[in-house]
């Protein structure tokens, strides 16, 4: 690991004013950035560790909406009962996210300032259409996520907590590499409480994204057979040792058919 | 730069200046001399590495010391009685045979003790699912996972 | 658990060392840590093949806490890393040796290669240094794949090999099976891929070397399965050390599977700067320096013909291999796509005529040599495959076609070289078969069906050779170390025993097992039997631990030297009891004089030796402390079969083990819990080959692809089932604990058995083979092409 100097702020004003002035970066619950670290492959210079900020965590109900604080890791999400009475669906998400140690470190505005290609929770915040809520503005889902590893955040912008819309029904499926566990495909589909449907894809491509021809088969029939026709294009998909664009195309589709199933 | 950090090892206060860097497996191995905590990969899939921190399972390779700043540690060290008596868990895996070259065990005890608080009731696929965060290259689990379900059955007494 | 009529033997012990495991006690080398010590980074090479023009390290020995700085330059006088077996070609030439540097001199072969030794007095500023050292390369084409390698126009890697040929070798009787092909009524023929793994120990390689100023003396703490054939390679084959000065500790170990045999380059070369910095030197291996470093496994690719008479009696085999050696030839890596493997080719049957001719190629890659089973399940997987699918299109049962075929005479000599004492392979496949439920599996294929999922069953009737080896034969075969093993027995004055074991156990319980057999021997408790192991300070010798051995020869060695010991004490108790030493029985525990109740404890004989007051020091020398090497007169022939039930889901292409069940014939057994534990760890490694695992380098860069836990799948609890596990005996003839080993017989029947369940799942949508990890993408590329091609 390179030098880094390390600061603990205990305010999100405080976190971010040493973030514009030391050009560092946040620290959540450090599961990529500090194996990335390790492996010197991010050289932050200055770490602003966000764990000492109170306004970061906690789980609400906030009218139709949860909103679930930054810093909030990914086992409590899992086991909250707030969110498994609101979206109990988030819930099986956050329990299917890496692996028990990593849940009990690994935070979801870490995960979503991160934007793993093959992470969860993009998946669940573009489908869902939540809010990401920074301390400096709200930003929609569907502006958010910018590209591999890349979001709309600014570099002294700190997400505070994540709204998302309760909908209709939900649900997620999931293909993990057999390796690192993390998503070949995963597939979020969603009824929205106006009825809309949405469906995101991690995994597949070099950023979380919308499949507009799954939307708009479910959007005529929200069933799993309407969800396993659709031919899915494989030209922009990633291409590894894991999966080809074919292999990953088919998948969403089968993982879209599953979710759909499971989401009633 | 050097950050003073203050928090429980065992039950024990420790505090000590650290270089932001290093990361909470080297504070416990190197400073503190508990060389039960091992490292086994550099991409925190192995587990070998596992504590607890404040009561959950964690991968101490891939946390800061920093980021320990007051909290409660707990490593294999830590896990049997002051006279020598081991935790049911502890126990278990021996009973069971649930270790051979004894590398993953410290972090797959400690993984299987926090698994088992989650989910007292866990059967063998919940156990299984469960240890997903800890490889063994040597049992090939079978009696790892025996160990924990019997270790299960005598926490729970 | 007393010492009865067999006393320990045969009994599961719960394991001795355990107790320090559990408690965060085991001492391994990473856990050694010396005062005053510094740090060791390698700078690897970051190209799979290049010239080096040369390597500016001034910079990087300015910055701050380095300590020194060596290259290849540097290391002058020190040899290259030696090959312990000669193969020999068939045109009569030997093997090429290609010279490996422990530091690259001129060139690097693969990515990892060792360019740089940095020491510091930590391992960020080691790192630091390494990130200011200029390498001027050359790049070079590189070549990754064995079969391309020996293709004309392959990039040539060492100019001491032309077209990359390390050797080619034959075995067997070709115009014999020339003739049987002749007059075959079937042929069955199939090329495979036997895929490259990466051992993985979880517990990397790691070394702390010192160096004493005041008596010239070395210590080197290392992962090692073999720390006296460590210590013998490295001071009379590279650094030209006296041997006596050299003290070799491999500690508590976690996990070899044989990655850890070899001489590597790393601890050499911090032997070497130990005495030039002289300060204690510790380096330990990051995950991604043990793919890039650590020796891989497998790596065929075979072309294998079986005929056949009109009613599946086995005429003739046919096979040609090529195995990769990787860059340089690692330290068994010559012997183990020959001697260990094509020897095992006639399997558990009486094919009788055989030929395989192995062409051994240099490769752009980490070198390769023995990962459990080293060879044999190599050879497992190309009978067991072959066999397969000629009862496929033999339209004959999977068990009738083996049946047929099964060796039921002993001793039988095969047609490649072996002479097998015993085995009874009717016995293990029909138990095999019963824990399976062969019988009810139709239903349950049509249930799976219902279900939308393609199930299959395939089995495994593996042999292996263990107990390596006659020293004699190996000799004869090309090996340049004998292969017997040394144990010791020490008898304390009041009768508890230490025993100083070669082997070493990193996993496999000898602390326990080999307590057991002495504890029994002697009838004393258990509990008053240590066992000491890897440390050649303090054992006279050993060869180590690898090949399934330890019980077979290193347990044999500890019994010689027990017959020694009880030798001696029936001389000091007939003395005591003014008999004849002929008189003199040993039971239990206690010496007696043969029909009389007059008795004298193993205890007070002990004592005895040690308090000589009445004692005939005319004849006797005091103490009782005996030592034995035992050289092996046979291999040893453990061997089983393994069945496998798998489903896969069609969408995915998601394999699901439902069902695995081994029999297995280790011979005699000393404690089934550490058995059935070590079969566990073999057949999760064989699924892991045959599902998961798989090491790959880009055909272009060379560069490793699989280069991390994130890529290369290892197998976790919950890729594998509960095992169903049993044993038959047939003991071995040659030894006197009747043992065959145990260790690697997973590993060999395990990948065969998956394939072939895969396999038989897939015969339906027109699958007839593919080449191993049956993966998910794999799996579901299989079926999709089977397909487009139906």
């Amino acid at each position: 690991m390179y030098t880094i100097e390390y600061q603990k702020p205990k305010s999100v004003a405080d976190a971010a004013s040493l973030l514009a002035k030391s050009g560092g970066k946040a620290l959540a619950g450090g599961q990529s950035l500090v194996a990335a670290m390790k492996l010197r492959l991010a050289q932050p210079g200055t770490l602003v560790d966000l764990g000492a900020i109170p306004d970061l965590k906690g789980i609400r109900k906030e009218g139709d909406a949860l909103s679930i604080g930054a810093m909030t890791r990914h086992a409590e999400i899992a086991a909250s009962t707030e969110v498994k009475r609101a979206i109990p669906v988030l819930a099986s998400l956050a329990e299917g996210i890496g692996d028990r140690q990593v849940r009990n470190m690994g935070t979801l505005g870490g995960s979503l300032a991160n934007n793993d290609p093959a992470a969860d929770w993009p998946a669940a915040v573009l489908a869902l259409n939540a809010t990401v809520i920074t301390n400096k503005r709200k930003i929609a889902a569907g502006d958010f996520f910018k590209g591999m590893y890349e979001t709309a955040l600014g570099a002294d912008e700190i997400i505070v907590a994540v709204s998302f819309p309760a909908p209709k029904r939900c649900a997620y499926a999931k293909f993990p590499n057999p390796a690192s566990r993390f998503a070949l495909v995963g597939v979020f589909v969603a009824q929205l409480a106006d009825g809309s449907v949405r469906v995101a894809v991690t995994g597949a491509a070099s950023s979380v994204f919308r499949s507009a021809p799954l939307e708009a088969a479910l959007a005529k029939s929200f069933t799993a057979d309407a969800a396993k026709g659709v031919k899915v294009d494989a030209a922009a998909l990633n291409n590894d040792l894991h999966g080809s664009p074919a292999y990953r195309a088919h998948l969403i589709a089968v993982m879209a058919a599953r979710a759909v199933g499971a989401a009633g | 730069m050097s950050i003073s950090i203050a928090l429980t090892v065992n039950g024990q206060a420790v505090s000590a200046d650290v270089d932001p860097r290093l990361l909470l497996a080297d504070f416990l191995r190197v400073n503190l001399g508990l060389t039960g905590t091992h490292i086994g990969c550099d991409t925190a899939q192995c587990g070998a590495c596992t504590v607890h921190l404040d009561g959950r399972a964690i991968k101490s390779c891939n946390v800061l010391a920093v980021q320990a700043q007051g909290a409660k540690v707990l490593t294999i060290e830590g896990l049997a009685d002051a006279d020598g008596t081991m935790h049911p868990m502890q126990a278990a895996f021996k009973e069971c045979h649930g270790l051979q070259c004894g590398f993953c065990t410290p972090g797959m005890v400690l993984s299987a003790i926090d698994l088992v608080n989650r989910h007292p009731d866990a059967d063998e696929a919940a156990i299984r699912e469960g240890l997903e965060g800890n490889l063994c290259r040597c049992t090939g689990y079978h009696n790892i996972v025996k160990a924990v379900a019997a270790g299960a059955a005598a926490m729970a007494k | 658990m007393g010492a009865n009529e067999t006393g320990y033997i045969g009994q599961s012990l719960r394991r001795k060392e355990d107790a320090r495991f559990l408690t965060g006690a085991g001492q391994y080398t990473d856990d050694v840590t010396m005062a005053h010590q510094t740090h060791a980074f390698f700078l690897r090479s970051p190209h799979a093949h290049a010239k080096i023009r040369g390597i500016d390290t001034a910079k990087a020995k300015k910055a701050p806490g380095v300590v020194a700085i060596y290259t290849g330059a540097d290391l002058e006088g020190v040899n290259g890393l030696p090959c312990g077996w000669l193969i020999t070609s068939v045109d009569g030439t030997p093997m090429k040796e290609p010279p490996h540097h422990v530091l690259a001199k001129d060139k690097v072969c693969y990515v990892g290669d060792h360019v740089a030794l940095i020491i510091a007095e930590t391992l960020d500023q080691a790192k630091d240094a390494s990130e200011l050292i200029v390498v001027d390369y050359d790049v070079l084409k590189a070549v990754v794949n064995c079969a391309d390698a020996l293709k004309p126009g392959a990039p040539q890697i060492h100019d001491l090999a032309p077209g990359n040929q390390c050797y080619k070798w034959a075995i067997g009787d070709k115009a014999a099976v020339d003739a049987a092909f002749a007059k075959a009524a079937h042929v069955t023929q199939l090329d495979i891929v036997n895929n490259r793994l990466v051992p993985n120990a979880i517990e990397p390689r790691a070394a702390v070397a010192s160096y004493a100023r005041a008596d010239e003396s070395y210590t080197l703490y290392v992962t090692s399965q073999n720390p006296h054939v460590e210590r013998l390679l490295m001071t009379a084959f590279v650094l030209g050390l006296p041997e006596h000065k050299v003290r070799v500790i491999a500690p508590d170990v976690g996990g070899g599977f044989g990655s850890k045999i070899y001489l590597y380059a790393e601890e050499t070369a911090m032997v070497w700067a130990s005495k030039r910095v002289n300060r204690p030197i510790k380096w330990v291996a990051e995950r991604s320096e043990s793919f890039l470093s650590d020796a891989h496994g497998r790596d065929h690719v075979t072309h294998v013909e079986l005929a056949m008479d009109k009613d599946g009696k086995f005429l003739a085999m046919r096979v040609d291999t090529i195995a990769a050696m990787g860059a340089y030839l690692s330290t068994f890596a010559s012997c183990i796509p020959t001697i260990l493997y094509a020897t095992l080719l006639a399997g558990q049957y009486t094919t009788p005529a055989i030929y395989c001719e192995v062409t051994a190629a240099f490769t752009n890659t980490a070198p390769v040599d023995a990962y459990r089973g080293a060879g044999r399940p190599e050879a497992t997987y190309v009978v067991e495959r072959v066999v397969h699918q000629a009862a496929v299109e033999m339209g004959i049962p999977q068990d009738e076609l083996r049946r047929r075929n099964f060796i039921r005479t002993f001793p039988y000599q095969t047609p490649v070289a072996l002479l097998y004492d015993t085995g009874g392979y009717d016995a293990t496949l029909d138990e095999a078969m019963k824990m399976a439920d062969v019988n009810g599996y139709p239903a349950r294929k049509a249930d799976a069906a219902k279900r939308g999922k393609l199930r299959g069953i395939g089995y495994a009737s593996y042999i292996e050779a263990c107990g390596i080896a006659p020293s004699n034969i190996a000799g004869a075969l090309g090996a340049r170390a004998g292969l017997f093993e040394a144990g010791e027995v020490r008898v304390h004055p009041t009768g508890s025993v230490t025993v100083f074991t070669g082997s070493h156990s990193h996993g496999q319980g000898h602390e326990t097992t080999f307590a057991q057999v002495v504890a029994t021997r002697l009838g004393i408790p258990v509990e008053n039997v240590d066992i000491v192991h890897g440390d050649t300070g303090r054992v006279l010798f050993g060869m180590g631990t690898y090949g399934s051995r330890s019980l077979a020869v290193g347990g044999t060695a500890i019994v010689k030297a027990l017959d020694k010991i009880v030798a001696k004490g029936k001389k000091i108790a007939a003395h005591l009891l003014e008999a004849a030493e002929a008189d003199i029985e040993f039971k239990d525990g206690k010496f007696s004089v043969a029909g009389t109740d007059r008795s004298k404890t193993f205890g007070e004989v002990a004592l005895t030796a040690y308090v000589p007051h009445n004692y005939p020091l005319d004849k006797l020398e005091p103490g009782l402390n005996e030592t034995a090497f035992y050289d092996p007169t046979n291999f040893t022939f453990p061997a089983g079969t393994h069945i496998c039930e798998i489903e896969i889901d069609p969408d995915t292409g998601v394999t699901r083990i439902v069902n695995f069940s081994a029999c297995d014939d280790f011979g005699n057994i000393i404690n089934p819990m550490i058995v059935e534990g070590q079969v566990h760890g073999g057949l999760c490694q064989g699924i892991g080959q045959a599902l998961l695992e798989n090491c790959v380098y880009d055909k272009e860069s060379g560069q490793l692809l699989t280069g991390s836990l994130m890529d290369y799948a290892l197998p976790r609890a919950d890729d594998v089932p509960s095992f169903k596990v049993s044993t038959k005996v047939t003991p071995c003839t040659h030894n006197p604990l009747g043992a065959k080993g145990c260790g690697e017989a997973g590993a060999i029947g395990a990948p065969a058995a998956l394939m072939n369940a895969v396999l038989d799942a897939l015969a339906p949508v027109g699958v007839k083979h593919f080449d191993m990890p049956a993966s998910p993408h794999r799996v579901w590329r299989a079926i999709q092409s089977a397909q487009a091609n139906a």
